[in-house]
């Protein structure tokens, strides 16, 4: 029986549902995967699928609202065991957010699983597919909410484990080889980031996050090169796990070849969690306790980061697939997000960490549209799409909304990101960087603009017959997230305002 | 006329709301065209009334404001009307209904595709254009500047083949990349170095930068505006002329072209600070940039055959003139520059019109076929001698004005060459455009034009145009016979160069209104 280690010391057993919100995110979802693979009809599990995700959603909004008007983090002893002994969950502005995004986004997308998994997905393996959902999303928020650096591994692997058996599931049979790949190479990411982990405790003793930020920084003095290594394995692992160019091959055909709905949620949670991981254990472990612009890791990062926001958009410019194109341009904007780590200014990290859920919000209307095209069409090859603005207008019409977002036109929430990092590039006294910022964004004009041609200037073809805006379960959450990626542009204070709360958090820890 | 007595914060929110509005209505009533243009009529005439309530609070000395919306620290969208804004709010609103009268016999006539969509972005392109005009700071300029660069791109490439295709491209690729990758820093870095980006009378960044930063910065702006067409960011505008003229009209007289100009003025006045710029000398380069971009360009438009190609480069070439005059930043330069904006607009409006006049009634866009066709189209190629003259800058008309307040200003910051450019550009000007009804009125009508081809609809002409049904594809339609275009056209024609001469003798309520701008703060140099 799990209580609350403050509650301990009241002699009331009185079950607060309030005070177990950590432990829920994981929990709901966890149960929910349970109850789908019992199931055997596809629709019960995906009706599990979405009441889960829903309450979920709730679970993480009340979450956030403990938090921001808390003053300091929010603590859960997991079976009352306190830290260092036992799990902790942490939970503060930070990680509030990235569990409301990951919460949020699934919650909005499940209902667009219902048609295209029907559609891809053979009868028989639907509950699975519904019970493996519900386990990458229950390990992504488990990454999210722990304050353990051995329980984000236990996570990482449910999410990633999870995540290479839906990709799998794709009605491509390549699907099989993209998920291998996947496969490979984030085991080799967890590997490195479990080596790393393992040097940690070595030299410290802990696994909670909190007391190795306190151990490490003595530890550092007697011991430095072990520590250094953990870093260089943690950082290189996870950035794996996000994609970091040239670290992200697995990432195009996974995301081309999965379901739709897979490369959807994916698309908007995975790699934003990994980067959570990497800015919780870049600023709070490794920044509290020892000097990090000694190290060369910021320099390598803005290179890495350069490189990604143009190699990577390049590529996207000359993919024929819209799939493949918006893979490619993820792996760009995650160049953008690492960019804002680099800089490590408070507007730098605040462009960051507001990115995370920006593009989230907009790739995913993107790839839901394309979603919905592959649902009509049966591609997502332009050379295939001629004229389809015309004959999915709702559809394309969203998709340049998001498009926009993605260029970052003023009053969506691509340019929000695109200012605060600009400004956090000025603070730094890195001038140059915001022509780097606004020249990569400009490659976006391009392959955007390349589909914008097609589906417009064209006229349809015989291939195009039968094709016609989806039916409203895949419609609404297109919409709803395509207005967020407006409303983010215009009202900041559930993104920008919170992602500058926690940039405070991370700044504030350096040493 | 009759004003809306109403607050002024209301009658800006409605001026905003207006053409939004407007497009709704316009999608709604999409299937019945004649309830659709009484939409677009109604709205263009109740925005116009809307603008002009307004004036009287500003000219009275009122500066009001609407909306105070921050998104995120730094970013503001908030509205000011001053007298700068004040008067392209005018000059756009005015010319929209305007233009709107026009469209509908240019549009009816040449049988158009998909008219709904193209008056709906002319609506969404106003509204962005009162939005720059009454913007309170350089965040919500460069917000609505955006959104009129992509509201203008569906009517750019209207036509949907190829050419349009092409067209389009280059203008949303100049416009957006020469705004993000130039504007988009500059206005990071005003941020940065003033901590604010609200215009403010006297400019925020006087005693902030020195030297090479101002330089910098600048160059940044006059460049980043690409919609002001400095070489060398100009070619988006001769690429953009494969839209229906109505838009050409509408982007190179009115919204697009006059929204970059304004900005680089308004840039100059609140941002910068006429003294500082004076005093700093930092514009002096830029000055003779855009003094190379008169001359070049009206030399090029000398070699255009294609009519509306060579109004193109007259437009940049006038265009430079309202950019020199905000570069040179003395009292008289600013006025003319301000001033200049409505002049031009009137002016190149005209001949864009007699342009589309043309192309409709004898699907002529070569100024070389044009001879003799000024004694079957006598009113339209008068229209276009007013507007031309005017462009020139020859009493009686408006055009007089501006060019004068210019020539002085450059005197008195001692720019002799700008005065001589000036010059040598009014020569020019005579050069390319006077030929064209020269030609129409005196030369010799070719055969097939002249040949009579039975009864081609007598109606047309009185009829708004609906009636006269022609072959969009035959290049050279035998049976119809040359005349005057469709009637609502030539009222529209009418109307602008009417403004064109009454701008000459009544130009006191344009210039009472600059002089209230803030274009002098310490002594005269």
């Amino acid at each position: 029986m799990s209580v609350l280690a403050a509650a301990a010391t009241a002699p009331s057993f009185a079950f607060v549902i309030g005070d177990h919100l950590p432990i829920l995110q994981v929990i709901v979802p966890l149960l929910g995967a349970v109850l789908c693979a019992l199931t055997r009809r596809g629709s019960f599990a995906f009706a599990i699928a979405a009441l889960v995700s829903w309450s979920l959603l709730g679970v993480a909004i009340m979450l956030l609202w403990q938090v921001l008007g808390a003053a300091a983090p929010i603590t859960y002893y997991i079976g009352g065991w306190a830290p260092p002994w036992g799990i902790e969950y942490r939970v503060d502005a930070l990680n509030a957010f990235i569990l409301v995004l990951v919460a949020g986004v699934g919650a909005i997308t499940i209902p667009f699983a219902y048609r295209t998994v029907g559609k891809e997905i053979d009868e028989d393996k639907q509950s699975w597919f519904y019970a493996l959902f519900l386990l990458c999303l229950s390990g992504l928020m488990g990454m999210a909410v722990t304050g353990d650096a051995f329980n984000i591994f236990v996570f990482m692997e449910v999410s990633s484990l999870s995540a290479y058996a839906l990709i799998a599931m794709g009605s491509d049979r390549r699907a099989l080889l993209a998920a291998y790949q996947y496969l490979i190479m984030g085991t080799i990411g967890a590997t490195f980031y479990v080596i790393g982990i393992g040097l940690l405790y070595v030299v410290t003793g802990t696994l909670n996050l909190a007391d190795l930020a306190t151990r490490i920084g003595p530890a550092f003095g007697t011991a430095p090169q072990p520590i250094l290594a953990a870093l260089a394995f943690i950082v290189v692992g996870i950035s794996l796990k996000l994609a970091l160019f040239p670290l992200h091959l697995w990432l195009p055909n996974a995301y081309a070849f999965a379901p739709t709905f897979v490369t959807t949620f994916l698309a908007a949670t995975a790699t934003k969690v990994a980067v959570y991981i990497l800015l919780r254990l870049y600023f709070t472990v490794f920044g509290g306790a020892i000097s990090l612009s000694d190290l060369p890791i910021a320099e390598v990062l803005l290179m890495l980061s350069i490189a990604a926001m143009f190699i990577a958009s390049i590529l996207a410019v000359y993919e024929d697939s819209v799939e493949r194109m918006l893979a490619y341009s993820s792996v760009a904007q995650i160049g953008c997000i690492t960019l804002g780590m680099a800089i490590a200014t408070r507007a730098g990290l605040t462009g960051s960490i507001v990115h995370l859920l920006n593009h989230a919000v907009m790739k995913a209307t993107l790839f839901m549209a394309i979603g919905a095209v592959v649902y009509r069409v049966g591609t997502s090859c332009m050379s295939e799409l001629a004229g389809i603005g015309r004959k999915m207008p709702l559809t394309m019409g969203l998709f340049v909304v998001a498009g926009l977002s993605i260029i970052g036109v003023p009053g969506t929430a691509g340019f929000i990101s695109k200012w605060q990092l600009g400004i956090g590039a000025v603070d730094a006294g890195l001038w140059p960087l915001v022509f780097v910022l606004v020249g990569s964004s400009l490659i976006a004009v391009i392959y955007i603009g390349k589909v914008v041609e097609v589906a417009y200037f064209r006229e349809p073809g015989d291939n195009l017959a039968d094709a016609r805006d989806p039916p409203a379960s895949m419609l609404i959450p297109m919409a709803l997230l395509g207005a967020a990626t407006i409303y983010f542009g215009l009202d900041t204070t559930w993104s920008a305002q919170i992602a500058d709360t926690a940039a405070q958090i991370l700044i504030g820890g350096l040493k | 006329m009759m004003l809306l007595d109403l607050p002024p914060e209301l009658l800006i929110k409605l001026a905003l709301v207006i053409p939004i509005v407007g497009a709704a209505a316009i999608a709604l009533f999409g299937r019945f065209p004649n309830l659709r243009e009484a939409a677009t009529l109604t709205t263009a005439a109740s925005l116009l009334l809307v603008v002009a309530s307004l004036t009287p609070h500003v000219m009275s000395g009122a500066r009001p404001e609407a909306v105070d919306f921050t998104i995120v620290r730094g970013l503001t969208i908030a509205f000011k009307v001053e007298p700068l804004g004040m008067l392209f709010a005018l000059v756009a609103s005015s010319l929209w209904l305007v233009n709107s009268i026009y469209s509908i016999g240019y549009m009816r006539a040449n049988n158009e595709p998909r008219q709904t969509v193209f008056y709906i972005c002319f609506a969404v392109a106003i509204a962005s254009a009162i939005g720059i005009a009454f913007s309170r700071n350089l965040f919500t300029l460069f917000l609505f500047y955006e959104t009129l660069t992509l509201s203008t791109y569906p009517l750019v490439t209207h036509k949907g083949d190829d050419n349009a295709r092409r067209g389009g491209r280059i203008y949303l690729l100049l416009l957006l990349t020469t705004s993000m990758l130039l504007l988009l820093p500059a206005i990071i870095g005003t941020y940065a170095i003033a901590g604010t980006l609200d215009f403010t009378p006297g400019g925020i960044l006087a005693g902030k930068i020195y030297g090479p930063v101002v330089i910098g910065l600048l160059a940044l702006y006059v460049f980043g505006i690409g919609k002001a067409a400095v070489m060398p960011v100009h070619f988006w505008l001769p690429n953009a002329m494969v839209a229906p003229t109505p838009v050409s009209a509408f982007l190179h007289a009115v919204a697009v072209v006059k929204a970059g100009v304004f900005s680089i003025l308004k840039i100059v006045v609140y941002i910068f600070g006429p003294d500082f710029l004076l005093g700093s000398g930092a514009a002096d380069p830029f000055i003779y940039i855009a003094g190379g971009t008169v001359i070049l360009a009206s030399l090029m438009a000398m070699t255009k055959d294609n009519l509306k190609a060579r109004l193109a480069y007259s437009t940049i070439s006038q265009l430079s003139y309202i950019v020199l005059g905000a570069l040179i930043a003395t009292k008289w330069a600013l006025m003319g520059s301000g001033l200049h904006i409505a002049m031009h607009a009137a002016g190149k409006i005209t001949l864009f019109f007699c342009a589309g006049a043309i192309y409709t009634a004898a699907r002529k866009t070569k100024v070389s076929e044009l001879s003799g066709l000024g004694r079957v189209m006598p009113f339209t190629f008068a229209a276009f001698t007013i507007g031309a003259l005017s462009i020139i800058g020859l009493p009686p008309l408006g055009g007089l004005w501006s060019k004068w307040l210019l020539a002085q200003g450059a005197m008195d910051a001692n720019h002799y060459a700008i005065v001589a450019i000036f010059m040598i550009s009014s020569l020019l000007n005579i050069a390319y455009l006077l030929p064209i009804p020269i030609k129409a009125f005196f030369g010799k009508l070719p055969d097939a034009a002249s040949a009579s081809g039975g009864s081609g609809g007598t109606s047309s002409s009185a009829s708004l145009g609906a009636a006269a049904v022609r072959d969009n594809t035959a290049t050279n339609p035998p049976a119809v016979k040359i005349k005057e275009a469709p009637l609502a056209c030539l009222i529209a024609i009418g109307i602008t160069s009417l403004a064109c001469i009454l701008l000459f003798f009544f130009p006191q309520p344009l210039y009472e209104l600059l002089a209230q701008a803030p274009f002098e703060f310490g002594n005269d140099p």
